[in-house]
């Protein structure tokens, strides 16, 4: 009995050894070579895998940096200047630095503002529906609501809303990797300067229409008078195509444009109350 | 045993409401819309502006390259203006708007209703009419008739086809013309025959409609060449390939055009233009349109000026009932419902259909159960259930491998499944990425 016992042992044991040897002499054979540094990367990297770099993966963001001459083409959005800091340690490069962004929908066209003229009751997602006609709105550029960037957003940062009709970005969850920007077919996201405590102003909309027809679809849409272009002391809003743009690269928080902003169409966001002056 | 197409095919219910009721002419609207854009190919460009007096018939916009057609005034009135409208897609649309006033055609056209028999034309001169008076597909498709009738170099066409199916539900507007306009639609298709030089032309007629065959295979006899063939109902035997693949057997290849098998086929509505075009001289300016729905006073067919609002011929049909959910332009498998009733009547509307609420309603979407009956129902032997779930997780790679361009839209996978999951939703999703890929490809 107890000599079965040993025979069972002794051959798993002679079998494993072998295995081993073998292992091991075929690992040296075909053994590749890994930088080091790859790894180090990969653990410095926040670890998203969001693809907001162009890469297909913190992995393979990680290979590109090490393989890089330098790092002027490359970005994480998600760790910003902090992970680039110290990727660019481990490397003895430079990085670049860049303002950190937040996206944000410029649609403010939620059902208050922008009542719908036809009802859709097919394919509950924006592309669909932009494949068979413009939208329950008549506005043509704004938001559909369906929420294909709510369904690209890995990082909780979009909150829908259907009530209103038009989901909502949460900044401080939002790390600009920009798959909403990409999700969105109406092209609406744009990802933005991030300001201290979340503060913007922005023209939220995106219609390129005429001023009066831009008006009859939504009360707070953009009809390009131009105002807030004149009133602008930084040269930040620019018009095109009817549609009040403002660069957040140049934009530094005055508060001048929203005020002579005809329809409301400029929001200024997470300010404190304006001081009435009496 | 009758013909029709082997593979795929549905049957909905034919409801054929108007069949019954004989062509009637639409009192003149106050005011019309023509848009620029009516046909497959660039938009026309318009050659009045504001405030020109225009005659019924007159040309008001000129076709822009060799694919586009010629648009002319459906009415007499003055020029309004020229300016956008939203169409059924929502997004707008150039056209030329005029206010109706009295009712003066152009001089040159013939508007007596003898009938003339004579093939007295070359055809290189058919053509020539076909091209100025605008004609274009009234099947639907809208593609210019005169683009059909060149083949393409080293093509050869063998047979004509008059597609007098008239596969979708509701629709009678064909069936009607071709009760009162027998003789015309066959002159216009020797016409045709003419001009493509072939021998033989072949009517297709399905089942359901007993008066038209009959008439048809009477009146042919005098007229040579044409044949008339009746046909299985199945729907959608309207379509193009399939009408070819049920007369002669013969089956265009994937991504071809038909006349690579020596086939064109051309709509009973088209013969019909095309023998006014040549014999009376008279522009594409109004078609028959269908006017139904289960909830409507009176279905009726209405000869209507191009550019109508949609409005008025539901007015003329009775008003619009109180519980009706969608407004379809079209018919009920492949039209569109538009958005709001003014939308005006193009070239390729065939029919209005006023969908009660209970019956426009989408149901509930459950899960796949593997029944495959889209797949059976495909006419193009697509599988479309694994279309849509390609075209979900946007792997165009694999759904263009499995011939998603191949896709006729017919809706008859939607139609079947007893799901009730949106096939045709996905498949046109995936079929627009993918023609982006292949545009971008090409360049």
């Amino acid at each position: 009995m107890s000599i079965t016992i040993v025979y069972t042992i002794a051959t798993l044991s002679i079998l494993g050894g072998s295995a081993a040897v073998i292992l091991y002499l075929v690992a040296q054979k075909f053994k590749v070579y890994e930088d080091p540094r790859i790894d180090e990367v990969e653990k410095a990297l926040p670890g998203a895998n969001c693809g907001g770099c162009g890469y297909a993966g913190c992995r393979a963001f990680a290979e590109a940096c090490v393989n890089a001459p330098d790092l002027m083409e490359l970005y994480c959005p998600v760790g910003g200047d902090e992970v680039m800091g110290k990727i660019a340690d481990i490397l003895g490069l430079v990085a670049v630095k860049k303002d950190p962004r937040v996206a944000f929908i410029r649609c403010n066209g939620v059902c208050e503002f922008r009542p719908d003229t036809s009802n859709y009751d097919g394919v509950k997602t924006c592309a669909i529906e932009l494949l068979v006609y413009s939208g329950e709105t008549d506005c043509q550029w704004g938001c559909l609501g369906y929420g294909d960037c709510y369904e690209a957003c890995d990082f909780n940062a979009i909150e829908l809303r259907p009530q209103l009709g038009v989901p909502l970005i949460i900044d401080d969850n939002c790390v600009a990797c920009g798959a909403c920007v990409e999700a969105c077919p109406n092209n609406l996201i744009e990802l933005r300067k991030k300001f201290p405590k979340n503060r913007k102003v922005v023209v939220a909309c995106r219609n390129q229409d005429k001023g009066a027809v831009a008006v009859k679809a939504c009360k707070v849409a953009c009809i390009g008078c131009g105002k807030c272009v004149k009133v602008c002391p930084f040269d930040a809003i620019t018009l095109e195509n009817n549609l009040a743009f403002i660069d957040s690269d140049k934009c530094k928080l005055c508060r001048k444009c929203p005020p002579v902003c005809p329809t409301g169409a400029i929001l200024e966001l997470n300010f404190p109350p304006r001081k009435v002056i009496e | 045993m009758l013909k029709t197409f082997k593979i795929g095919g549905v049957h909905p219910p034919g409801s054929k409401l108007s069949a019954g009721r004989p062509i009637e002419n639409l009192p003149l609207p106050l005011s019309v819309f023509i848009p620029l854009a009516q046909h497959i190919g660039s938009p026309a460009v318009p050659v009045v502006a504001r405030g020109d007096v225009v005659k019924t018939g007159q040309l008001i916009a000129r076709s822009n390259g060799f694919v586009s057609a010629n648009i002319h005034s459906s009415v007499s009135g003055k020029v309004k203006k020229i300016d956008s409208m939203a169409d059924s897609s929502g997004y707008p649309r150039q056209g030329i708007m005029i206010d109706v006033e009295g009712d003066e055609w152009m001089e040159d056209i013939d508007r007596s209703e003898t009938l003339s028999r004579e093939i007295d034309v070359d055809g290189q001169e058919i053509i020539d009419k076909i091209q100025k008076a605008g004609i274009v597909g009234l099947g639907g498709a809208t593609f210019p008739t005169h683009v059909k009738l060149i083949p393409p170099k080293g093509m050869k066409v063998e047979i004509l086809l008059i597609n007098g199916v008239e596969c979708e539900p509701y629709l009678t507007s064909d069936h009607r013309l071709m009760l009162e306009k027998a003789d015309e639609i066959l002159t216009g298709t020797r016409f045709l025959m003419k001009a493509l030089k072939v021998k033989k032309a072949v009517v297709g007629i399905e089942k359901n409609k007993p008066d038209a065959v009959r008439l048809f295979a009477e009146k042919s006899k005098s007229y040579e060449g044409i044949s008339i063939i009746e046909l299985k109902v199945k729907y959608p035997q309207g379509g193009e390939k399939q009408l070819i693949k049920a007369v002669t057997g013969r089956e265009v290849p994937s991504g071809a055009l038909p006349v690579a098998v020596g086939a064109i086929v051309s709509n009973v509505g088209t013969a019909f233009a095309v023998y006014e075009a040549v014999r009376k001289n008279k522009p594409l300016i109004e078609r028959v349109v269908t006017i139904t729905g289960k909830g409507l006073a009176n279905p009726s067919n209405f000869k209507v000026r191009i550019g109508t609002p949609t409005s008025a011929i539901i007015e003329a049909a009775g008003g619009l009932p109180e519980d009706t959910g969608k407004i379809i332009s079209g018919g009920p498998m492949m039209g569109r419902a538009i958005t709001h009733p003014e939308m005006p009547v193009t070239k390729g509307t065939s029919g209005i259909i006023l969908m009660k609420k209970t019956e426009s309603r989408r149901q509930e979407v459950i899960e796949c159960i593997r029944c495959s009956r889209c797949v059976r129902a495909c006419p193009m032997g697509l599988e479309p259930y694994f279309l849509m779930t390609a075209s979900e997780k946007n792997l165009f790679d694999i759904v263009e491998k499995e011939r998603i361009m191949d896709c006729i839209e017919c809706g008859s996978c939607s139609y079947i499944c007893p799901s009730k999951r949106p096939l045709l939703d996905y498949i046109r999703y995936g079929k627009a990425k993918v023609g982006q890929i292949i545009r971008t490809r090409k360049k």
